[in-house]
C-alpha cells in the first residue's frame, strides 16, 4: 500500500517534470515559430478559436441568464435585487467565464487537438514528417499549441461579455431591474484589479489547457485505444489543473 | 483559395470580437476609476468606528456619489479611525460643517461615507477635516439593544 | 554536390555492422550486418515480427542501436547532431506502409510539402515539380482529392510521388505491397523498378512477398533471428538449401520457424495443470 502510494507519487513527479521540460521547449521555439510559420498559427487560431466562437457564446448567454436568475431570486429577499449586476459582474468576469471557458475548450478545441495529433501519429503522419527532414514539434505541435493560447484570453472575454448580456436580457427585460441600478452597481463594484484576475485566469488557462492537449496527442499510444484514452485524459486533466490553477490565482488575489 | 479566405475572414472576426470584449470588460463593465482620472481634493474625517467602510467605497451626497474613500488607517494615539476621503473638485463648495456618516446601502449592503451638508459660509477644501461625524451602526450592538430594550419594555 | 565527392569510391551506401537492438527484455537484433550497395535494389526479408521496419528506423535513426554501427556514405548517423541529421534525412525519400500522407493537405499539396518545407522554389516551379511527379505515379488527374478520397494503392502512389519530389538519394519502401490488389501491386512493382532505374537511386525495400520481391531485387537479405540468415540474387535464395530459407521462400507452415509461438506445454495447459 505505502509502497504504490509511493510509486504513484514518483510516477506523477516525473510525469510532471516531463509536461516541464516539453513546455520550455515549446516556449524556446515560440518566437521562431511565430515569425517564420504564423500563416499555421493563425489556421490554428482559427481552429481553436473562431470555430469555438457559437458554443461559447451561446454557453455564456445561458450562463450569464441563469446567474441573473439565481442573483434575482436570492438577493430579492434582502430587497437587494439592484445588485443583480454585481453578482453577475463578479462571478462571470473573476470565476466563470475563465473556468467554464476553459473546461468548454478542453471540450471542444483540446479534444480535436489531442486526437487529431494523435492520429496523425498512429498513421505515421510525425514519422513521415520526421522522415522529410521536418519537425512534427516546429510543424504540428507548436502552431497548435499557439493557436490555443492566443485564442483562450479572447474566447473568456467573449464569453464574459455575452454572460453579461444575458444577464441584462434576463435581469432588466425579464425581471426588471432597472438598467441604471443594474449597470452603475456593477461598474461602482467592480473595478480594474477584478478584469486583471480573469484575463490573468484566461491566459494561464490558455497555457494549461492548449499544453495538455498536444501533450496527451504527441504522447498518445499510436493504437485507437491509445488515441481514444489521450483525448479523455486531455478533458479530465486539463478540468483537474484548471480548478486547482483557479484556487490558486483566486487565493493570491484575494491578499490584499 | 476560398478556404483561406473563409480562414482569414472567421480569424478575423473573432480577434475583433475579442479584443472589443477585452475593451468592453476593462472599460465598460468597471466603474474605471473617475476619480483617479479627475481632479479632486482630499479632506480627512474622524470616526470612533468605521464598521466594514473600505477603500474605494463612495463618498455621497444627496444621494449622489461626489467622491471615493482613498485610505483608513487607524490612529493610535487618538484611538479613533481616520478616513482620507477624494471629492471631485468640481463640488467644490460643501460647507465646512457638513457632517459625515457611515451608511449601509440597503440591509445588507456595502458601506459608503453619506455628507449631509451643514449651514457654514466657508467650505471644505483640500487638507480640511470634518468635524462632524457619526460611526458606523454596528449591527451586533443594535441587536444588542434592541434585544435588552425589548425585554425591558415588555417588563 | 559535397555529399557526392565523399567516398565515391565505395560502392556500399549503408553499411550496418554489428548491430544491436533490443525492446525491452526482447532482443531483436543481435550482431546484424548488411551491406547496401548503390544503384540497386534491396530487399530485406523475413517472417513478420523480426523487426524489418524497425531495421528502416534504426537506418533513418529515428530509433538508436543499443550497439554497433550504421554507415550511411560512410558517415557514423550515430554522431550526427539534430540538423545534420536533418540534412542527411533530406537524401532519403521514405514510403510508409500506409502511406503516411498528410490527411489535412490534398494530394497536390502534400507532393509540394517537402519543397514548400526545403526549398524557397516559386509557386509556379513548384507546379511543375508536383505535377510532374503526380504524373510519373499516373495520378496527376487527383491534385485536387484529399487523401481520405484515395483507395490504398493510390495513396502509397501519392506517397511514392511525395518521396520522390526532392529527388533523394535513397528511397524506402516499408512494405510497399501489403494490402495491395494484384493489378495496384504489379503497378508498384514496375514504379520500383523504373524509379530506380530511370533516376539513378539506391531502393531499399522490406517485404515479405516472395514473388514481388524475386521479380524485382538485385539483391535480398533474409532476416531471422536478429541476424542475416541468407543473402543473394533472388535466384540464388530460391535454390538455397538452408531449411529457414526454402520454409520462407515457398511458404511452409512449420519448420525452423514454429508455427506455434512459444508456449506451455498443449497438453499440461488443457488439463489446466500449470494453473496456480
Amino acid at each position: 500500500m505505502f509502497r504504490e502510494t509511493y510509486i504513484l507519487l514518483k510516477e506523477f513527479v516525473r510525469t510532471f517534470g516531463a509536461l516541464t521540460i516539453f513546455l520550455i521547449d515549446l516556449l524556446i521555439l515560440t518566437p521562431s515559430v511565430l515569425f517564420r510559420r504564423f500563416r499555421l498559427v493563425v489556421d490554428q487560431v482559427y481552429n481553436a478559436g473562431a470555430l469555438s466562437l457559437v458554443i461559447i457564446m451561446v454557453c455564456g448567454l445561458f450562463v450569464g441568464g441563469v446567474l441573473a436568475l439565481q442573483g434575482y431570486a436570492n438577493l430579492t429577499r434582502f430587497g437587494a435585487e439592484d445588485a443583480v449586476g454585481v453578482f453577475a459582474g463578479f462571478a462571470l468576469i473573476k470565476e466563470l467565464g475563465p473556468v467554464i471557458t476553459a473546461l468548454l475548450f478542453a471540450g471542444r478545441a483540446g479534444t480535436s487537438l489531442a486526437s487529431e495529433i494523435g492520429l496523425m501519429k498512429a498513421t505515421d503522419q510525425l514519422s513521415a514528417m520526421e522522415m522529410m527532414a521536418v519537425d512534427p514539434i516546429r510543424r504540428v505541435v507548436m502552431p497548435r499549441f499557439l493557436g490555443g493560447v492566443i485564442a483562450m484570453p479572447l474566447l473568456v472575454a467573449i464569453f464574459s461579455m455575452v454572460g453579461l448580456l444575458g444577464a441584462h436580457l434576463v435581469g432588466v427585460s425579464l425581471l426588471k431591474i432597472d438598467v441604471g441600478a443594474f449597470w452603475q452597481q456593477m461598474q461602482n463594484s467592480l473595478d480594474l484589479r477584478d478584469v486583471t484576475e480573469g484575463i490573468l485566469k484566461s491566459i494561464v488557462f490558455g497555457f494549461i489547457a492548449s499544453l495538455l492537449a498536444v501533450w496527451e496527442g504527441y504522447n498518445s499510444i499510436p493504437t485507437a485505444e491509445g488515441v481514444s484514452r489521450a483525448t479523455t485524459r486531455t478533458v479530465v486533466t486539463t478540468a483537474v489543473a484548471v480548478l486547482i490553477t483557479d484556487f490558486m490565482i483566486t487565493a493570491a488575489f484575494l491578499r490584499n | 483559395m476560398r478556404k483561406t479566405r473563409a480562414v482569414e475572414l472567421g480569424t478575423g472576426l473573432f480577434a475583433l470580437l475579442g479584443i472589443g470584449a477585452l475593451f468592453f470588460l476593462t472599460t465598460q463593465a468597471t466603474g474605471g476609476d473617475d476619480f483617479a482620472a479627475r481632479q479632486v481634493y482630499v479632506v480627512k474625517a474622524r470616526f470612533d468606528n468605521v464598521g466594514s467602510l473600505k477603500p474605494r467605497a463612495p463618498v455621497s451626497m444627496a444621494g449622489v456619489t461626489i467622491g471615493r474613500v482613498t485610505r483608513i488607517e487607524f490612529d493610535p494615539k487618538l484611538l479613533n479611525a481616520v478616513v482620507t476621503l477624494s471629492i471631485d473638485s468640481r463640488y467644490a463648495t460643501i460647507p465646512d460643517d457638513s457632517d459625515a456618516s457611515v451608511l449601509t446601502a440597503g440591509l445588507l449592503g456595502s458601506q459608503y461615507i453619506g455628507l449631509q451638508a451643514g449651514g457654514s459660509d466657508t467650505y471644505l477644501e483640500n487638507g480640511s477635516e470634518i468635524m462632524f461625524t457619526q460611526s458606523a451602526v454596528v449591527l451586533e450592538n443594535l441587536i444588542g439593544k434592541f434585544l435588552v430594550g425589548g425585554g425591558s419594555s415588555k417588563d | 554536390m559535397l555529399r557526392r565527392a565523399m567516398n565515391t569510391t565505395n560502392d556500399n551506401i549503408i553499411e550496418v555492422h554489428d548491430l544491436h537492438f533490443s525492446r525491452g527484455a526482447r532482443k531483436i537484433f543481435n550482431g546484424l550486418n548488411i551491406n547496401i550497395k548503390r544503384g540497386q535494389v534491396t530487399a530485406i526479408m523475413g517472417p513478420s515480427g523480426t523487426g524489418k521496419t524497425t531495421l528502416l528506423r534504426l537506418i533513418t535513426r529515428e530509433l538508436r542501436p543499443d550497439s554497433g554501427q550504421i554507415l550511411v556514405d560512410g558517415v557514423d548517423i550515430a554522431t550526427l547532431k539534430k540538423k545534420q541529421l536533418y540534412e542527411m534525412r533530406k537524401r532519403f525519400g521514405m514510403l510508409f506502409q500506409k502511406g503516411a500522407l498528410l490527411t489535412d493537405l490534398s494530394v497536390f499539396e502534400n507532393v509540394a510539402f517537402p519543397l514548400r518545407e526545403h526549398t524557397e522554389l516559386s509557386n509556379r516551379l513548384i507546379r511543375h515539380v508536383v505535377l510532374t511527379k503526380l504524373h510519373a505515379v499516373g495520378l496527376r488527374g487527383a491534385a485536387d482529392m484529399m487523401p481520405a478520397e484515395l483507395s490504398g494503392g493510390m495513396a502509397r502512389r501519392v506517397a511514392l510521388a511525395r518521396a520522390m519530389v526532392t529527388d533523394p538519394d535513397i528511397l524506402i519502401y516499408d512494405e510497399p505491397f501489403v494490402g495491395l490488389d494484384p493489378i495496384s501491386m504489379g503497378v508498384i512493382v514496375r514504379l520500383v523498378r523504373r524509379m530506380n532505374d530511370a533516376l539513378g537511386i539506391t531502393s531499399i525495400l522490406v517485404s515479405h512477398n516472395v514473388e514481388e520481391i524475386s521479380t524485382v531485387s538485385d539483391c535480398s537479405f533474409l532476416i531471422s533471428d536478429g541476424t542475416v540468415a541468407a543473402s543473394g540474387s533472388p535466384a540464388e535464395l530460391h535454390s538455397a538449401s538452408s531449411e529457414l530459407v526454402r520454409q520462407f521462400m515457398h511458404g511452409m507452415a512449420d519448420g525452423p520457424v514454429a508455427f506455434h509461438y512459444a508456449a506451455p506445454n498443449y497438453a499440461e495447459q488443457l488439463l489446466g495443470r500449470d494453473a496456480e
